[in-house]
């Protein structure tokens, strides 16, 4: 999978109504950054590695948690990560983050398909995970 | 098991800079070193399992050899017997108690390959399965590498784009109220496009009088053109 490939045809694709910015970021391992339109908060990151692809949406940081709910917090977010198609809760260097991972064969379409679930999860599980913060 | 335990650590612990290598790259060369000295085991042992299997079939026909000529000579001493020739017929039962002997070398060296089979079999299996385990656990690490990698990557561009300057509960409101604009819109065009409700009014007041009709309408226009003339 090309990233670059990818985000040209991201930038031309409609998916269920939502358009779509993209932005390639070089480096030793290249980063898709992807904007949803009414969505520019939250983008979505994409990375290959050898064996998936993996988009990534963070939600929030380790100090946004009320402390004292945050045992709560991650239990729910046990609780939601199977009902949440494709979509999973993680932690990352101190940010919570939803992710999918996809076969490294994927289509185009699928990856799109994929940006825009998780920008919508993203959604959801913010509004649900809102009573949890500072 | 082990590995992933291993592996956690090193996330917690110090590489969790970005570019930083979780695992050291030389442990993963010796762990695949391993892996191939490994399989070079195995072929060896393959290669010693063909020469067993093949001693012990060699040993096989040796101890059929044997056992057909301890029954020909048990003829040859029946017949001897038969015929009052006890010499001969000691003679024949001496070769049968050589025979014998041979036999009773001849199944222990069978014996011994077919144990010596078993235990080869035994060690490859064994070594096969420790090798598949192994390139798991290989899979997994290097896995681990590149998703850290990759997430390294993303977060230091997540960090560099200025997006942690609002916090999730500021964009959740901006999302939220940027959604509640658009659903806005779209009910403000539906009422804009139901001009249906106006249209339906109109109708009753023209069936009921009220409200001149088109035609009627048109007919005012020619009378008023005639008029003019």
């Amino acid at each position: 999978m090309n990233l670059q490939d990818l985000g040209l045809y991201l930038t031309d694709a409609s998916l269920e109504g939502y358009k779509f910015e993209c932005q390639l970021v070089p480096g030793e391992v290249e980063v898709l950054q992807v904007v949803i339109e009414g969505f520019q908060e939250i983008p979505v990151y994409i990375s290959v590695t050898d064996t998936q692809i993996l988009c990534i949406t963070y939600l929030f940081s380790e100090d946004e948690v009320n402390p004292e709910s945050k045992s709560q917090m991650t239990e729910q977010m046990l609780e939601m990560n199977i009902p949440m198609p494709l979509t999973s809760f993680a932690s990352i260097q101190g940010r919570y983050v939803v992710f999918g991972a996809l076969s490294i064969n994927s289509r185009f379409e699928d990856v799109a398909h994929e940006v825009v679930t998780l920008g919508e999860n993203s959604v959801d599980a913010l509004s649900v995970m809102a009573e949890y913060l500072k | 098991m082990g590995v992933l335990s291993n592996l956690f650590t090193a996330i917690r612990g110090g590489a969790r800079e970005a570019g930083e290598a979780v695992v050291d790259a030389n442990a993963v060369r010796i762990f695949e070193q391993e892996i191939v000295d490994a399989k070079n085991h195995i072929k060896k042992a393959k290669d010693s399992l063909t020469t067993v299997m093949a001693e012990k079939m060699q040993s096989a026909r040796k101890l059929d050899a044997i056992k057909n000529d301890i029954t020909e000579n048990e003829l040859y001493a029946t017949k001897a017997l038969d015929q009052g020739n006890e010499a001969l017929a000691i003679e024949v039962a001496e070769k049968i108690a050589s025979l014998e002997g041979g036999l009773a070398e001849q199944q222990h060296i069978h014996d011994n390959c077919a144990a010596h089979i078993e235990k080869l079999k035994a060690q490859i299996q064994g070594a096969e399965r420790q090798i598949s385990e192994n390139e798991r656990q290989l899979n997994m690490i290097k896995t681990t590498e590149s998703v850290h990698k990759a997430t390294s990557a993303i977060s230091d561009n997540f960090m560099s784009s200025g997006s942690k300057i609002i916090n999730a509960k500021e964009s959740l409101e901006r999302i939220k109220k940027r959604q509640q604009m658009r659903e806005d819109k779209l009910k403000a065009a539906q009422a804009l496009n139901s001009d249906d409700y106006d249209q339906s009014l109109q109708n009753k007041l023209k069936e009921a009088g009220i409200m001149e009709s088109s035609s009627s309408n048109a007919n005012a226009v020619l009378e008023r053109l005639k008029a003019k003339k």
